[in-house]
């Protein structure tokens, strides 16, 4: 111990660029602190794969072989091509066939089938009249996915079908027109609506979590006390845990997207900087959120709490499960005020139809302000005292 | 630096209450500047609640003062900048390593050659060749002298030292006296609060405060001479049989057992000198009537608190 031939202070401070110095202070500190952490540096490229494939295989398979019955009121040829041909589809199998009313709809009624087809009497013969009869297909809408895609299915069906059967030419018009019966209205093709969707709730639930823990870690570990009796000023501290993750964020979101195109093969028609761009900001407002809400809770337990009382909204309001056109107005005023909400619009927008800038500009905007409002609340939440 | 007199800490009248019980009451204090100043008294008796105000991590509820010459209330940030507080509870990162944490107080504090001055830490504690480990894998002495160090790094006017030197082994205590010793040589000023009398005896001067009362406070041989308390020191056969008799007999305030003798202390010399006469003439006891020593005067003090401010 050599205390009293101590020298005289060599390194001198410097008050110029303090707020950069101290903020880069913090943020070296963080970035070394997240590299120790091996279980949640782990967690930073597993969770997104693990669930990415998890739920990319599960939800969004376009269902096949669903149960369905028919309704036979004439055996006929055609009737029956239509019916090979919908099964060839391979979204219908058809278990049962009844030639009674009640009976089919007890089928749909009990969950037996989730489809009927009905081929009414006369069926043929009015085909090959031109009187262009109706094929009633009565869905069930109570698994609007599983539905929607089968349905969609059915439009090019009636080429098929008759073109090994009938003809005499090329018909003009349909011989027969196919009668839908489902609330839900079929998007083009779900999978395809999904992944970009888990790209912004994967995020979401990361980013979230990562900054939640952050300031009440240092509290439950007493490092805490001595950071406040340091001159560091809230805005540095929440700099400095923030812009870490923005580049762990940013290799999520890489991860999914790739994963997205390549093996669920997700177009992307956009342009990818803009993608990039637009998913830095949609990952920054969650950090902030997420920091936000680590100034508003006295353990890491609580900040877990919190995070999943602002999680569950973003997945249920902000039309990744449910369309947002669908939702009451005040549901739909909830989903304005969730980043998700902003972020699947973009992110659908620009993988799948190539959105430009212009076409997102009150998106973007969105984001840009709950993140503002989100650092405002957080900065003068912090506590700079232990009052 | 404002108010060049030679006062370091200048407070009056600091009062400080949570959730309605007080722990600090109308304390008033001086230090001055290159002097070790300890601060004594048992736990919960607001020496860390006074340390913190001091140092702007909280608010007093009434009170003034100035800390280096500036205003605790108003000046915070100036005053965070110039003091070195090192935490009861060790307070750097336990997964950094021992040169990550000092380099991560350099950039902190804007020292123009970060890494250059935590090496030159390093060098300083000893701890060359242990800077890559991980501070929280230090043994407990090193953990202390790393967070010394990590307060000084900054190079600080004032030292706020919450009981650094709990849980170390001797040897280290005092390398770590011996540290702080040298900074004060070096003119820093520095309050360190402890349980232990003999680090009490090594401090410039003390003060001893139980439930938020600053009950005395000047050099040892001061606070000793102002205690007015007569000691006779006993030793013989069955003491425990005195301790009890002597015990609340009128004037005797205190009976405390050290080693193989008995400390029988009281303010009130006569009526000491009357209770213990029956027991003076007993040859298998030996009397002998010396200065009260530090613990003996803190203890008197304790007890006396107890009676005054805890119903």
């Amino acid at each position: 111990m050599s205390a009293v031939d101590r020298p005289a202070p060599a390194h001198e401070i410097r008050e110029r660029f303090g707020f950069w110095k101290r903020s880069y202070a913090m943020l070296v500190k963080e970035f070394i602190q997240l590299k120790r952490d091996r279980v949640s540096f782990a967690m930073i490229v597993m969770l997104p794969v693990m669930q990415l494939l998890l739920f990319g295989y599960a939800i969004n398979t376009t269902p096949h072989n669903l149960p369905s019955a028919v309704l036979l009121q004439e055996d006929s040829d055609l009737a029956r091509s239509v019916l090979k041909a919908m099964e060839n589809t391979a979204y219908f199998r058809f278990i049962y066939e009844v030639h009674d009313v009640d009976e089919f709809d007890n089928l749909l009624k009990s969950g037996k089938v989730l489809f009927g087809v009905e081929i009414p009497r006369g069926f043929e013969r009015a085909v090959r009249r031109g009187d262009k009869p109706a094929l009633l297909v009565a869905a069930d809408a109570t698994d609007p996915v599983a539905a929607s895609a089968a349905i969609g299915s059915l439009g090019m069906l009636v080429q098929t079908a008759l073109a090994h059967d009938l003809y005499i030419g090329d018909p003009p018009e349909m011989p027969f027109e196919i009668r839908a019966h489902a609330r839900y209205n079929p998007a083009a093709n779900s999978s395809l609506n999904i992944v970009p969707g888990l790209v912004g709730t994967i995020l979401t639930m990361t980013m979230l979590i990562f900054t939640a823990l952050s300031v009440t870690r240092e509290v439950e570990r007493g490092t805490m006390e001595a950071l406040l009796s340091m001159p560091i000023k809230p805005v540095e501290v929440m700099f400095g845990k923030i812009i870490p993750y923005v580049l762990v964020g940013f290799v999520q979101a890489f991860l999914i997207i790739g994963i997205g195109v390549l093996l669920f093969s997700v177009p992307l028609l956009g342009n990818v900087l803009l993608l990039a761009l637009l998913s830095t900001l949609f990952i920054a407002t969650n950090l902030s959120i997420g920091y936000t809400i680590s100034t508003l809770v006295q353990n890491q337990l609580q900040a877990m709490q919190m995070s999943m009382m602002f999680f569950l909204p973003s997945i249920l309001l902000s039309g990744f499960m449910f369309p947002f056109a669908g939702m009451p107005v005040w549901a739909q005023f909830v989903g304005e005020c969730l980043p998700l909400t902003h972020y699947l619009r973009i992110v659908r927008a620009i993988m799948l139809k190539g959105a430009t800038m212009q076409n997102l500009r009150y998106d973007t905007l969105a984001l840009a302000a709950l993140m503002v409002v989100a650092m405002t609340i957080a900065v003068t939440r912090f506590r700079r005292t232990l009052d | 630096m404002n108010g060049g007199n030679d006062i370091a800490i200048d407070v009056k009248g600091l009062t400080k209450s949570f959730g309605g019980r007080e722990v600090v009451h109308d304390l008033s204090m001086q230090v001055k500047r290159g002097s070790i100043y300890g601060f004594l008294g048992p736990n919960g008796s607001g020496k860390t609640t006074t340390i913190r105000i001091l140092c702007g991590l909280l608010t007093p509820d009434s009170g003034e003062g100035t800390c280096l010459g500036y205003d605790i209330l108003k000046d915070a940030d100036k005053i965070k900048r110039q003091v070195g507080y090192m935490t009861q509870r060790f307070s750097l990162y336990q997964d950094l390593s021992v040169r990550e944490n000092l380099e991560f107080l350099a950039r902190l504090y804007g020292l123009t050659d970060a890494r250059g001055a935590a090496r030159d830490m390093i060098k300083r504690l000893g701890l060359s060749g242990r800077e890559e480990q991980l501070a929280g894998e230090l043994s407990g002495g090193w953990k202390q002298r790393l967070a010394l160090g990590a307060c000084t790094l900054p190079s600080p006017k004032l030292l706020l030292l919450d009981e650094p030197t709990a849980g170390v082994d001797p040897k280290a205590r005092r390398d770590f006296w011996n540290e702080i010793h040298g900074l004060a040589a070096e003119g820093l000023t520095v309050l360190v609060s402890t349980h232990y009398m003999d680090e009490a005896e090594r401090c410039h001067e003390i003060a001893y405060i139980a439930y938020g009362h600053l009950l005395t406070h000047g050099t040892v041989e001061e606070v000793i001479a102002g205690s007015a308390l007569t000691t006779y020191t006993v030793t013989g056969e069955d003491l425990n049989d005195l301790t009890a008799a002597l015990t609340g007999k009128p004037g005797i305030d205190m009976v405390a057992p050290f080693g193989t003798s008995l400390h029988v202390s009281g303010r009130d010399v006569a009526a000491l000198e009357a209770s213990i006469a029956p027991w003076r003439d007993k040859s298998s006891l030996h009397w002998h009537k010396s200065a009260p020593s530090l613990e003996d005067v803190f203890i008197e003090l304790m007890s006396r608190s107890k009676d005054n401010f805890q119903g």
